[in-house]
């Protein structure tokens, strides 16, 4: 009933966002409401408060934010809301957690189609649906047309964490294994293949998913054998590992010919002259296991359709430099090195 | 990879390893050079210096158009970047590379100069189409490879009628350069190059074709064998290459059959040469005045030169003196024997050509290489 209190429907059709969207009256109420409300609807945000109480279980809490800035916004296999809700999931599961609440926060740029704010929104909501999490409080800010890139979206999410459990770069050990959850590069690669004067022709689109389910799947099979857990997003698999390997102390010795990369994926990257090792990911994670618990995990994986490809690609040694080394399917050695500034497309 | 992967196959290439192996005299060394950054690219990230014989070592020569820039050239397309009217366009790998003062293209965009990244010379034409009160100057960067796409670029502009589009020109030559290093001129840190043969170019050699080396091969005694960028490729090319020190032959040879004639790209060669014509002398980074090694417009296009459109003058800056970049791209020196390497100069901090760009031989061995070094 409190939805008759404002006379206007938003035209969602033909309608843009406008700065009276943000500026606190109205037609904020209505854009909240209207779309915001009917696309992640629960019973925490129904309240219309400027915060949600929710219980907690008993044991440990886990919280991550994170910001969405991606272009473009729309993407074979995803757009920016379903990636901010599978992104803030996974950061959630990959501390072992159950992920809980979210909280979403959007910057629209004056002009911005209600049509693909609400295609956003909905993809957002069903994303949250899915992955069994609730976008519980939000906020809306309009800025004027200039000041972003058609919508920036920043998610904050909570989740459970079950006793005994407390993943950590410093509790590998030398000899531990590298296991990935599936092929590598698909996201970055779906979205360099829409990027304006870079469009090519490829099926190839984003892993964007929610990892929750898989990594109970792990817990529940390596329990705290499993030393780290870590989703290879901006930096790809190259920049996890060097990050680790800071951390823990160690290095980590790949072999190429294990890491899985989808053909379509390796020669879109030939073409830019990218690195498939250096691109980024949003439904994959990278695990390190204790040696003698690495195969019952993996088999694990292989049992949840987004482990389907996993694979064990390398170990943890012992280097003082800390260096990730990869022996190539060609039979030499070279360093995966940190990247340097954003890797960017060759002249030839 | 279609296309791709028959050309990386593992079992090959320790065919073509145990060939080289049985081919070189163990009482000898051989040292070839790879002029072109691709080449260098490309051993290192398949690893190829572990499976060649010790003896046979490959010296990674100054073709990478990025790492040659001399710093002028940055500076005035930062001070071109900086003027309010131009949208500069630039390829992507030019945006880290520092100018004289440190300061890059990146720095100048985040300072407020509207410089966009481009994976096209037409993309920078659809720009000054969509904003015809802007300048647009495109960044033109690259060996004979990248040329053609700019001359077609030029002649698209003039065909529309498009009064705001230019070209800042930095295109140079790779048998000149070539000839540079043989002749061992002007370099700072002196002497003559010290290798026995040369991996060819591919891509451009895809362009001017085989005959070119001819006369360089002829003249310096050395043998010249141009190669595919695939890691097969390459291990076949230095096979020749061998092989033709073992005979004392000193010929062009061709391993890129499949891309490459003697002759070359007739076609890509005429729409060059009715755009552009060799400058007198032209600045390499770490090189220093290469005679005959750059190309600019003709004078008949100086409507689309940015240099006469925007009265650009160039301030040459010299290299730091304590940087071995001149001795490491003539072979003389490895890139562990220059101070500066991995202290001041790292790939964050460049100081000197062969670290600028990945595919400069020190960023290559920064990068990829480092473990050897240091274990």
């Amino acid at each position: 009933m409190r939805a008759r209190a404002y006379q206007r429907k938003i035209d969602i059709k033909n309608g843009r966002v406008d700065l009276s969207h943000g500026a606190g009256g109205r037609a904020m109420a209505q854009l909240i409401s209207g779309l915001f409300h009917e696309a992640f609807g629960n019973e925490w945000l129904a309240r219309g408060n400027d915060q949600a109480a929710f219980d907690v279980d008993a044991g440990r809490m886990v919280m991550t934010t994170d910001s969405y800035v991606v272009s473009p916004l729309f993407f074979p296999g995803g757009n920016i809301g379903s990636l901010a809700v599978h992104g803030t999931v996974n950061d959630v599961a990959m501390g072992g957690a159950r992920p809980l609440y979210l909280s979403a926060s959007f910057i629209i740029e004056e002009g911005f189609r209600f049509s693909d704010l609400k295609t956003i929104a909905d993809s957002m909501g069903e994303a949250a649906r899915a992955a069994g999490v609730y976008i519980i409080t939000g906020d809306t800010k309009v800025v004027e047309r200039g000041k972003a890139d058609g919508v920036f979206v920043s998610m904050t999410g909570v989740g459970a964490l079950a006793d005994g459990l407390d993943l950590s770069a410093e509790k590998i050990r030398v000899g531990d294994r590298v296991l990935v959850s599936g092929s590598l590069g698909d996201h970055g690669a779906a979205i360099m293949s829409r990027r304006q004067n870079l469009a090519f022709e490829t099926e190839i689109a984003s892993d964007s998913a929610a990892l929750h389910d898989l990594v109970s799947l792990m817990v529940a099979a390596g329990g705290s054998s499993i030393r780290v857990m870590r989703d290879p997003t901006r930096g790809g698999l190259a920049a996890l590992l060097n990050e680790i390997a800071h951390q823990s102390g160690l290095g980590f010795r790949l072999q190429e010919e294990a890491i899985p990369v989808k053909p379509a994926v390796a020669a879109a990257c030939e073409l830019l002259g990218l690195d498939p090792l250096y691109v980024a990911n949003e439904g994959k994670l990278v695990a390190i296991v204790a040696p003698d618990m690495a195969d019952a995990v993996l088999a694990a994986m292989r049992a949840h359709p987004l482990g389907r490809d996993a694979a064990d690609i390398g170990e943890a040694v012992t280097d003082n430099h800390q260096f990730v080394q990869l022996s190539t399917s060609f039979g030499g050695g070279r360093i995966v090195d940190w990247l340097w500034g954003e890797q960017l497309p060759r002249i030839c | 990879m279609k296309y791709a992967d028959e050309f990386r196959d593992k079992t090959i290439a320790q065919g073509l390893a145990r060939a080289i192996g049985a081919e070189a005299k163990s009482q000898r060394d051989y040292r070839f050079m790879e002029f072109c950054g691709g080449h260098t690219h490309a051993i290192f990230r398949y690893g190829l210096e572990d499976i060649l014989p010790a003896n046979v070592r490959m010296i990674h020569g100054p073709g990478c158009p990025v790492c040659v820039l001399p710093a002028s050239r940055i500076d005035m397309a930062i001070r071109l970047a900086e003027l309010p009217q131009v949208t500069l366009c630039i390829y992507g790998d030019l945006m880290r590379v520092p100018g004289s003062q440190g300061k890059s293209l990146l720095s100048a965009k985040a300072f407020g100069a509207d410089i966009r990244m481009v994976y096209s010379t037409l993309d920078a034409i659809l720009i000054a189409e969509q904003a015809p009160n802007r300048e647009v100057v495109f960044f033109a960067i690259g060996f004979e490879t990248t040329t053609p796409p700019t001359a077609v670029m030029i002649r698209l502009a003039e065909k529309k009628w498009l009064k705001n589009v230019s070209v800042f020109c930095n295109h140079v030559l790779t048998p000149a350069a070539m000839h540079s290093i043989l002749e061992g001129q002007d370099i700072h840190n002196g002497g003559r190059i010290e290798v026995d043969g040369f991996l060819g170019p591919a891509h451009v050699s895809t362009i001017i074709g085989t005959k070119p080396y001819e006369v360089l091969a002829e003249k310096f005694g050395k043998p010249i064998v141009i190669g595919g960028f695939e890691p097969l490729d390459m291990m076949q090319a230095i096979l020749m290459l061998v092989r033709q020190v073992n005979e004392s032959r000193y010929e062009v040879e061709n391993q890129y059959s499949r891309a490459v004639t003697r002759k070359g790209n007739r076609r890509a060669k005429e729409k060059v040469s009715d755009i552009f014509e060799v400058r007198d002398q032209f600045e390499w980074r770490g090189l220093g005045l290469v005679p005959h090694s750059g190309l600019k417009l003709k004078q008949a296009y100086a409507q689309f030169d940015a240099e006469m459109r925007f009265a650009m003058h160039e301030v040459r800056v010299a290299d730091n003196p304590t940087c071995e970049c001149g001795a490491i791209l003539r072979g003389l020196k490895g890139p562990v024997d220059c101070k500066l390497f991995g202290t001041v100069c790292t790939p964050e901090t460049p100081i000197g050509s062969c670290m600028v760009s990945s595919e400069g031989a020190c960023a290559a061995h920064w990068t990829y290489g480092r473990f050897r070094i240091i274990n």
